[in-house]
């Protein structure tokens, strides 16, 4: 049975309805916030825990246990809630309908998040590019304030919390959460080693949670209708509902809001139209933003979406961004654009990304050709395996999976590429 | 492939509207940590070039002028400008294309967008800025907007859903100095599933 539309708690992700907050209160944003501030911290905490909320970003840390981290008691340091609305995982647009539709859902998380860890503050980290979403939001913020919700006393809680919005300038890696932290700080964005944890080093050197928009934005939803609804969805440790961002190939690309679980070809099919010229036509997806390893049609036959049955399949959920290729598509191009793609966003700290990620472009645009030998698969496979897990962030890890994922799955192909580059140069010779 | 010369200008100055700005944005950072405003103000800057100059770029010395404004050293102002992509350290045309060409785009037709803007916008490949001054071209990793590809930014503002033909109307229009709505060019409302929202369309779906 398909997610209802009573029970999707972004009621205007398309913005079919004005993003104000008078509009946004008619939505139920803000009702009863001071009461559930009265809970206490322990109570929020708990009821998060008990949702089984997985965060958002990527990684689906458990969202409870990660603000659990956070001091009960000051040292003298304030804390810090950070917001990672950097959405720059190729395949993911769901951040952005968020803020520029829906954006009083993440005001009111972050006050009832930054309640919940003691925070003096949040800061809403949005990537640059998204310059008009910005404008929403830190006009929202502001109607925020002028309603007594944001700042001193807000919402009548006798708690004080400000927000603000910090626009990052184009750099995939500021969504890393210590690179956030240090480009937040005025730096470049490059990632710190951990520990120490931003729950005990964050931002200024004060205790930092950072969490994903989407994770902060669902959590008045929860706290409103109760830990047990929002876990009624999905598998156990899977649960809740998803933004996902079904693209591609498919006859009608779209951001829904649906439930965890839900079987691949379903989404597709009752959402977004179906893959173009039919199931049949299907080549493979990339089923979590394009740090995940593509599964091939097989597999996605009966694969669900949600974090453990991906990773089953050696991929993951991430993002949910829902990459769709069809028979048509060079899959090995498809993978040596992404190639680029971390090449460019390397930030160079670390040697094994920094020269990694040119020398996997380099090899890979040749496989697209086929001027290379059968044995330089292997090279490629090899190489992946010493970049992975020898840097200090995931953006490595990150860079090699997809590469990983097609010589796993479309060996063959790239066999027969080589195979038929060589036999067309002998010709030639030949002639 | 050595860059083309470029004046810099000999001063810099932020003029009556973006010290307006910059009192706003300074407060929201704590005192001491006044560093932490090195790139809104860099985007000062640069909104300020464009404004002035109709060249959105940020000269090195305004780079001095926002190191000595937050008490930073110059060096750590140059390293910001120069890591982030949206700085340009250099003049731009009067409009950035900016088209997106991974993955995701690419899948739905973004070569097709990079040869509109190659032909209506008279350049000749990423990198170029037009004859007339009109238009730089540029290469933009994902711009986040994959369920309306393929897409591209005219300097701030997002055009989506876009083949070869509606890219070129696009460009013709900036042309004639006219600034259509962005958005998705073919009449789709944001995300919706293309063709009619498939989702929160009032009526349940059972």
């Amino acid at each position: 049975m398909a997610l209802s539309d009573k029970d999707r708690i972004f009621q205007n992700l398309y913005g079919f309805q004005p993003w104000n907050l008078s509009a946004a209160r008619k939505r139920g944003c803000w009702d009863g916030t001071a009461a559930i501030l009265a809970k206490g911290r322990d109570a929020i905490i708990e009821e998060m825990k008990n949702s089984g909320l997985r965060g958002r970003g990527g990684a689906g840390f458990p969202t409870g246990m990660k603000w659990s981290f956070m001091p009960k008691q000051s040292d003298g340091r304030p804390s810090y809630l950070v917001v990672n609305a950097d959405e720059s995982e190729p395949g993911t647009c769901k951040d952005r309908d968020i803020i520029r539709h829906d954006p009083q859902t993440l005001v009111e998380g972050c006050l009832i998040a930054g309640f919940a860890m003691g925070a003096v503050a949040g800061y809403i980290y949005i990537r640059g590019e998204y310059y008009n979403e910005s404008v929403v939001l830190e006009a929202a913020i502001q109607e925020a304030y002028d309603a007594g919700l944001l700042g001193k006393n807000a919402c009548g809680s006798g708690y004080d919390f400000d927000l603000y919005v910090h626009r990052g300038a184009g750099a995939y890696i500021c969504g890393e959460e210590t690179a956030l932290i240090e480009s937040l700080e005025g730096k470049k964005g490059m990632p710190r080693l951990k520990p120490p944890f931003p729950a005990a080093v964050g931002l200024y050197g004060c205790p930092t949670t950072v969490n994903n928009v989407e994770t902060i934005a669902v959590v008045p939803t929860i706290m409103r209708r109760g830990a047990s609804w929002f876990s009624s969805f999905g598998r156990p440790k899977n649960s809740g509902t998803k933004i996902f961002c079904i693209q591609g190939h498919v006859n009608n690309p779209c951001n829904v809001e649906a439930e965890m679980s839900i079987p691949m070809r379903e989404l597709i099919e009752r959402y977004a139209g179906g893959v173009r010229g039919g199931w049949d036509n299907l080549l493979c997806v990339i089923p979590g933003g394009s740090s995940t390893p593509l599964l091939p049609k097989h597999i996605c036959d009966d694969v669900l979406m949600d974090f453990d049955a991906l990773r089953e399949h050696r991929s993951g959920l991430g993002t949910a961004g829902v990459i769709v290729m069809d028979k048509s598509t060079d899959v090995i191009k498809a993978i040596a654009r992404l190639a680029a793609f971390y090449k460019h966003e390397s930030c160079g700290q670390c040697t094994p990304c920094r020269e990694g990620m040119g020398w996997q472009m380099r090899l890979m645009n040749r496989m697209v050709e086929g001027n290379a030998e059968i044995e330089e698969i292997d090279l490629l496979e090899n190489v992946t395996r010493r970049i992975e897990g020898h840097t200090i962030c995931a953006l490595a890890d990150g860079g090699v999976w997809p590469v990983q994922g097609l010589i796993r799955h479309f060996r063959p192909l790239m066999e027969e590429r080589i195979m038929a580059y060589k036999a067309r140069h002998q010709r030639l010779a030949a002639e | 492939m050595t860059a083309p010369h470029h004046e810099e200008p000999a001063s810099f100055a932020f003029d009556a509207e973006s010290e307006a700005k910059i009192a706003t944005i300074i407060k929201r950072y704590p005192e001491g940590k006044q560093a932490s405003a090195v790139i809104p103000l860099l985007y000062v800057v640069q909104k300020q070039m464009g404004r002035l100059t109709g060249s959105a770029w940020v000269p090195r010395v305004a780079m001095d002028v926002v190191a000595e404004r937050l008490g930073m050293p110059p060096i750590r102002v140059y390293e910001v400008a120069t890591f982030y992509f949206m700085f340009n350290t250099r003049p731009i045309g009067k409009y950035h294309l900016q088209v997106c060409g991974t993955t995701p785009c690419w899948l739905r037709g973004s070569d097709e967008v990079l040869r509109a803007c190659k032909d209506a916008g008279g350049l000749k490949g990423y990198g170029d800025t037009s004859a007339d001054g009109n238009f730089t071209l540029t290469e933009m990793e994902c711009m986040g907007a994959c369920v309306n590809a393929p897409m591209i930014a005219v300097d701030d503002d997002y055009y989506e859903d876009l083949d070869y033909e509606s890219t070129v109307k696009l460009i013709e229009a900036l042309k004639r100095g006219e600034r259509p709505a962005p958005g998705s060019v073919t009449g789709r409302r944001s995300s919706e599933a293309a063709g009619g929202a498939t989702a929160l369309t009032g009526a349940e779906s059972e």
